[in-house]
């Protein structure tokens, strides 16, 4: 599956401009004039995220009953008062900074988002989400088709995924997104020095800079060096970026770091990925205890986004970006007997930002095990959706991106209840 | 005798295993196609002593503080297979290895957060006469097993130390089936994605429960291993959406909680006999072995799922049937792969030179590339293809052409005057040309490489000239887009 599904970009990857649109620098004076850019931060939690520890019914006697060992006790939840069907709510212990920026008006979460039928599956799942489309998960990525709708010559730093390899929700046909795990780490070396190393880097840039002709599979590694070698300069700006504040050291928190960095030297970059993994709880999930497994991927995601929030925040940059989350699939509403979750259905999705309405959008399901419960799927195992994810893309699209979401997720999805943006 | 061209020998030890040292050419151009595939797949007709070579001088080095324990370190079981896939004899058993470990990708930082550091090394790498338990860690189990049958794989996978970690099966019991293993073992093990549903889930949870691990004591010989805990089992019937037994059944009859573990021994028997498997495996060994460019050739998988189907799962006449299959050998597939990472490494120190690295130098370029040998991403495995491309594991891949033609860099320019070829940009081209065989050059690539041996000064041929230019030309060919296909 994983094999077919790359089939797509088979004949298409020859197109590839050798020329650089100039970076849309935005100037100190000009963003103290009022001028914006509009960055998107897509974040994946990998895994599949067990988002009723994240955004807590706590009083939901279900909840207890059901989590005997997983349950965070009603007294410990940061309380964020209820959403629009009366379910209090409470985020996780840990999320004290994103408690801060909720209660500041900039977080925002949607309830029980999802599609129908939705994927057990890690790895479909992925591609269902990626590619926005239930119903062909083998295409583009939908980040990946904004960017291919991008007015051509395309910026090489348009976008910038901070993993190792190229994620499907950025694959696009012929815009290719570089992946920059640490821009201190992207140089180009030589085994020489002085002025043979300068030839020898313009030679690669040189050999780089050719396309071949009908040879698609080479034309995407020649595509890959030359988006390499012509980012290296900029990339390197960012590799100096001295922050307002002290990032964490976790992969998260370094990613979220050259972010604000890459914000900071106006280097032209719209989209970003990150990721943070580790979501797939089967077992000792450990929600409560410090340290514990669940309790410390919180602890990730709270000191990351807490850090960039507030180094944005610093700078005037923070309305700037959106971040918006995603997960495969929620996790089931039992524990297991391994003191973990398994493979769930709908889940809770975040969006943070300086333009962001936040809030609790949506409702939580009732977590009554009664197989008719109407907010339950799967005999009440899974939590049903109630807001298909194609809707908040199409909040992003619409209200961030500013381009047609239904053009770019093929049908109309707005649901004006989600004026998050 | 018909001998075979280099050219074919190359595409087959390219494919087969990690390109080709001199004397492996010299062995294999004396052969016939039909014998240098004989030779690849029969190689328990030959010795396994890699490891003995280990250490010695005229091989590649290591980086080892204190004793050279893989069986307790997972730096020193990277270092060790990297050593292997250079210097081995049987370069099919490392390759087949390999495509268990991302087929069964089993990652060691979840073994070692379980059990130590020390511990997940031993469950991923102890070969059994090192471990003071005997312990045979995953990767070894699959080198045994290498090209033995898929059926035998599938049941020591169900019951290896890493993997009930992995895939939490040891804690899968009565009260609560874990379902974790039963899944993947369907979607990515066998059958494939689309082909069972989510009932099937449930049930092959079930017909795993009691399938845990037991340690009877902390003394170093002791150690974690499965054990059939028949009071953790779930006793009653289990159907299925697809036949589990020859005779089309597809429910696992209740069993008394003793005779349990026949639940997954039969469905384990079902998997490996069920058609989807056998094309599920076709077409995967289509894409690691013969091409990934274009659609996956729907007759390769029918005859090859038909062979492994007609040998009850023999992966030894399976890879001798892909190896000989006229798809390998069609025109079209020379160089119609994306080297993965170690490939491209391990490949690089066979053309270039190994003598004086330490394999130790490629890990952590591996790690920028996307590849940790040991450390798969998730239970799918790498994604390959394209995917192993992205700008900064491209970079990636430059740099580590640039630290291994620095590191060679002498001895690349003792070799060109020992070949007389330095006397002229033209003869060094020439000479690199035909010892880094890549897929076919664009022309601007000849152009370019001629015109950066032409910069800088005339040419004089002088040490300091040659080293300069040899290594810069090494790290500029094996950084270049073509070196990447294989």
């Amino acid at each position: 599956m994983k094999v077919t599904r790359r089939q797509f970009v088979k004949g298409g990857m020859a197109a590839f401009t050798v020329t650089f649109a100039a970076p849309e620098f935005i100037s100190d004076l000009a963003r103290a004039q009022g001028a914006h850019t509009r960055n998107l931060v897509v974040l994946y939690f990998g895994g599949g995220n067990d988002s009723l520890s994240m955004l807590v019914p706590y009083n939901d006697p279900f909840y207890t009953n059901r989590r005997p060992t997983l349950a965070v006790p009603a007294g410990q939840v940061l309380q964020i008062g209820t959403d629009s069907s009366k379910v209090a709510l409470g985020l996780h212990p840990r999320l004290t900074g994103l408690k801060q920026i909720f209660d500041q008006g900039r977080l925002a979460f949607v309830q029980r988002t999802g599609y129908p039928n939705q994927s057990r599956s890690h790895f479909y799942g992925v591609d269902i989400w990626s590619t926005a489309d239930p119903n062909n998960s083998a295409g583009l990525g939908w980040v990946g088709r904004y960017l291919d709708s991008l007015p051509s010559p395309v910026d090489p730093l348009i976008g910038w995924n901070t993993t190792g390899s190229l994620p499907h929700v950025l694959q696009a046909s012929h815009t290719p997104v570089p992946a920059i795990a640490s821009p201190q780490g992207y140089s180009f070396n030589s085994p020489n020095a002085g002025a043979e190393a300068t030839f020898e880097r313009n030679t690669a840039l040189r050999i780089a800079s050719h396309v071949p002709v009908n040879r698609p599979e080479l034309a995407f590694v020649y595509g890959s060096s030359l988006a390499a070698l012509g980012t290296l300069d900029r990339v390197a700006t960012v590799a100096a970026y001295a922050p307002t504040l002290t990032y964490p050291t976790t992969g998260l928190g370094q990613a979220m770091r050259a972010v604000a960095g890459a914000m900071n030297k106006g280097i032209g970059t719209r989209v970003f990925y990150v990721t943070t993994g580790g979501f797939d709880t089967h077992a000792a999930q450990n929600v409560n205890a410090t340290n514990g497994a669940y309790y410390n991927l919180m602890a990730t995601l709270n000191d990351a986004l807490l850090a960039f929030y507030n180094d944005l925040k610093n700078q005037g940059l923070l309305e700037d970006t959106l971040v918006l989350s995603f997960s495969e699939f929620g996790r089931r509403i039992s524990e297991n007997g391994s003191q973990g979750t398994d493979h769930g259905s709908a889940s809770a999705m975040l969006v943070m930002g300086g333009r962001v309405t936040g809030g609790i959008y949506g409702t939580a399901p009732n977590l009554n095990m009664d197989p008719n419960n109407p907010t339950l799927e799967n005999n009440a195992g899974d939590v049903r959706l109630e807001t298909d994810f194609r809707s908040v893309y199409a909040q992003v699209i619409d209200g961030w991106l500013g381009t047609d979401s239904v053009k770019l997720l093929g049908g109309n999805f707005r649901k004006s209840t989600l004026a998050f943006i | 005798m018909a001998k075979t061209s280099d050219r074919q020998i190359e595409h087959l030890l390219r494919r087969a295993g990690f390109g080709a040292r001199s004397d492996e050419l010299e062995l294999f151009r004396e052969m016939t196609i039909t014998q240098a595939v004989d030779v690849l797949v029969n190689y328990d007709s030959l010795v396994d002593d890699v490891d003995a070579l280990i250490g010695r001088p005229g091989y590649a080095g290591m980086t080892i503080n204190g004793t050279f324990s893989p069986q307790s370190n997972i730096n020193h079981a990277r270092q060790r297979w990297l050593f292997r896939m250079v210097h081995t004899n049987r370069p099919l058993q490392e390759k087949m290895t390999l495509f268990w470990h991302n087929h069964f990708a089993t990652g060691y930082n979840k073994i070692a957060g379980t059990f130590g550091a020390p511990e997940g090394a031993r469950y991923m790498a102890a070969k059994s006469s090192e471990d003071p338990g005997q312990v045979r860690g995953q990767v070894e189990m699959l080198r045994t097993n290498a090209l033995g049958n898929f059926r035998d794989i599938l049941l020591n996978i169900a019951k290896d130390t890493a993997m009930l970690v992995w895939l939490d099966g040891r804690t899968n019991t009565k009260a609560k089936p874990q379902e974790n293993f039963g899944r993947e073992i369907m979607e990515l093990f066998s059958v494939g994605v689309g082909n069972y549903t989510e009932e099937d889930v449930y049930a092959a949870a079930r017909v795993f429960s009691g399938w845990n691990l037991q340690r009877p004591g902390t003394l170093a010989e002791q150690h974690y291993e499965f054990s059939y805990v028949s009071s953790q089992h779930e006793t009653s019937a289990k159907t299925f959406s697809f036949a589990v037994y020859p005779d089309g059944g597809r429910t696992i009859p209740a069993r008394s909680a003793a005779d349990g573990q026949q639940d997954g021994i039969d469905f384990i028997n079902g998997l490996a006999a069920h058609p989807n498997t056998a094309r599920y495996l076709a077409a995967k060994l289509y894409r690691f072995f013969v091409s990934e460019f274009g659609a996956v050739n729907v007759t390769f998988v029918n005859r090859i799922a038909n062979v492994y189907l007609q040998s009850r799962y023999d992966m030894k006449a399976v890879m001798r049937e892909v190896l000989l299959s006229p798809e390998f050998w069609d025109e079209s597939a020379y160089y119609a792969r994306y080297a993965w990472p170690v490939e491209f490494v391990v490949r690089a120190l066979k053309d270039v030179g190994w003598s004086g690295f330490s394999v130790n130098d490629a890990l952590t370029p591996l790690s920028n590339m996307g590849q940790i040998l040991y450390e798969p991403p998730d239970v799918s495995g790498w994604d390959a293809g394209q995917n192993w491309f992205a700008t900064g594991a491209m970079l990636a891949r430059m740099n580590f052409a640039s630290t291994l033609a620095g590191n060679q860099k002498f001895k690349l320019a003792t070799a060109v005057k020992d070949a007389g070829v330095g006397k002229t940009p033209e003869a060094m081209l020439a000479y690199f040309g035909d010892q880094l065989l890549t897929a076919p050059q664009e022309s601007t690539v000849t152009t370019e490489l001629n015109n950066y041996l032409h910069s800088n000064g005339a040419w004089t041929g002088a040490d300091a000239q040659l080293q300069a230019k040899a290594s810069g030309l090494v790290h500029l060919i094996v950084g270049s887009p073509e070196y990447q296909l294989v």
